[in-house]
């Protein structure tokens, strides 16, 4: 029996696709000694921009200064730093742009607010809708002869 | 007819909204610089041209300077090296370099094959100090003055216009005026041209 040539074609790309695994693996470093630590810098490393190709994280980065600034997280968090002193080391070199997560300041509020207040008004919005219906049914179901649709 | 009116009202608000935010969005290649106004980070580095002799950031006291930021592997820097030639020629503002993540031997051909603009070059072979100056795509241009204060600071290759509109204004801002007698000597030096 003879398989046709792009059954085969179909089987080496998924294998390969297999093989390849995934494309995880710019960050080279060797996991840090301690699971906590490697945990925080991983975390770390996700929340903060490469400022060079801005939609990627520092995890996620080829270039050169992406794997200084993950050199410095990790050497901040061997020197025994918080998540907050490291984000703050980063804030005031890069500015606030470097976090993905906007912080919580007066400033950044309408920022952090607005996602509530559009939800509200949607809410608000919704129940006036249902109640409407559920208003315009009761009469259907009450007084189904006064107030009719039908002309 | 009616029922369509509000949604519709909403939509454009929401629309006004977003194309405000995307005109007003601050230019991703010039982000502001949370050093404008503080102190230059202090750092040591070796200098290239005379190993016995660190450049630290004493050397930017005392006098304006210009730290420009550059590596002979970054194109941009090539493209800007004329304007900084010319700089030097204008002999107003002393050139400090910073050469980012570069071999020495690199820098020193470059300087010798296309001239060197700078007073004193540190090399920052491990980008250690780039970092502290929030430097994430060469060349960097800083407008330091004399007490050590970062005034600007310009992403991407300098050129002689905007040498002339962002740098010069702030430098003679300060050091073009005579001092008025009976006016105190002590107006801020970061004061931007006539904002």
């Amino acid at each position: 029996m003879k398989l046709p040539g792009w059954v085969c074609g179909l089987a080496l790309l998924c294998g390969g696709l297999v093989i390849a695994g995934p494309a995880d693996a710019v960050d080279t470093s060797p996991p840090l000694p301690n699971p906590q630590l490697q945990q925080r810098y991983y975390a770390l490393t996700h929340e903060l921009r490469c400022m060079q190709c801005q939609s990627e994280a520092l995890a996620d980065s080829q270039v050169s200064l992406a794997a200084d600034l993950r050199l410095q997280v990790r050497e901040l968090l061997v020197a025994g730093q918080t998540d907050d002193q490291i984000r703050d080391h980063m804030v005031a070199r890069y500015g606030e742009f470097i976090l993905f997560r906007p912080r919580m300041t007066w400033r950044n509020a309408w920022l952090w607010a607005t996602p509530a207040v559009l939800m509200g008004i949607g809410l608000v919005v919704g129940w006036r809708i249902v109640r409407a219906r559920a208003r315009l049914s009761d009469s259907d179901e009450s007084g189904s002869k006064g107030e009719s649709l039908d002309p | 007819m009616n029922r369509f009116v509000l949604p519709l009202a909403a939509f454009v608000l929401l629309l006004v909204v977003l194309l405000v935010g995307l005109k007003r969005a601050p230019d991703k290649n010039n982000l502001p610089s949370p050093l404008i106004g503080k102190p230059v980070p202090q750092f040591t580095l070796p200098n290239l041209f005379d190993t016995t002799q660190p450049l630290s950031s004493e050397a930017l006291k005392g006098h304006w300077s210009l730290v420009n930021v550059w590596g002979t592997w970054c194109v941009e820097c090539r493209a800007e090296h004329a304007a900084l030639l010319q700089i030097k020629q204008e002999a107003r503002v002393p050139i400090i370099g910073i050469d980012w993540k570069d071999q020495d031997e690199d820098a020193l051909t470059w300087l010798a094959q296309l001239g060197n603009p700078y007073e004193r070059v540190g090399t920052d072979h491990e980008g250690r100090v780039a970092i502290d100056w929030g430097v994430y795509g060469a060349p960097e241009s800083f407008l330091i003055n004399p007490s050590g204060t970062v005034v600007y600071k310009h992403i991407g290759a300098m050129t002689s216009q905007v040498w002339q509109r962002e740098f010069l204004p702030r430098v003679s801002a300060t050091i073009g005026k005579p001092v008025m007698p009976g006016v105190p000597a002590s107006a801020p030096a970061a004061a931007g041209p006539g904002a």
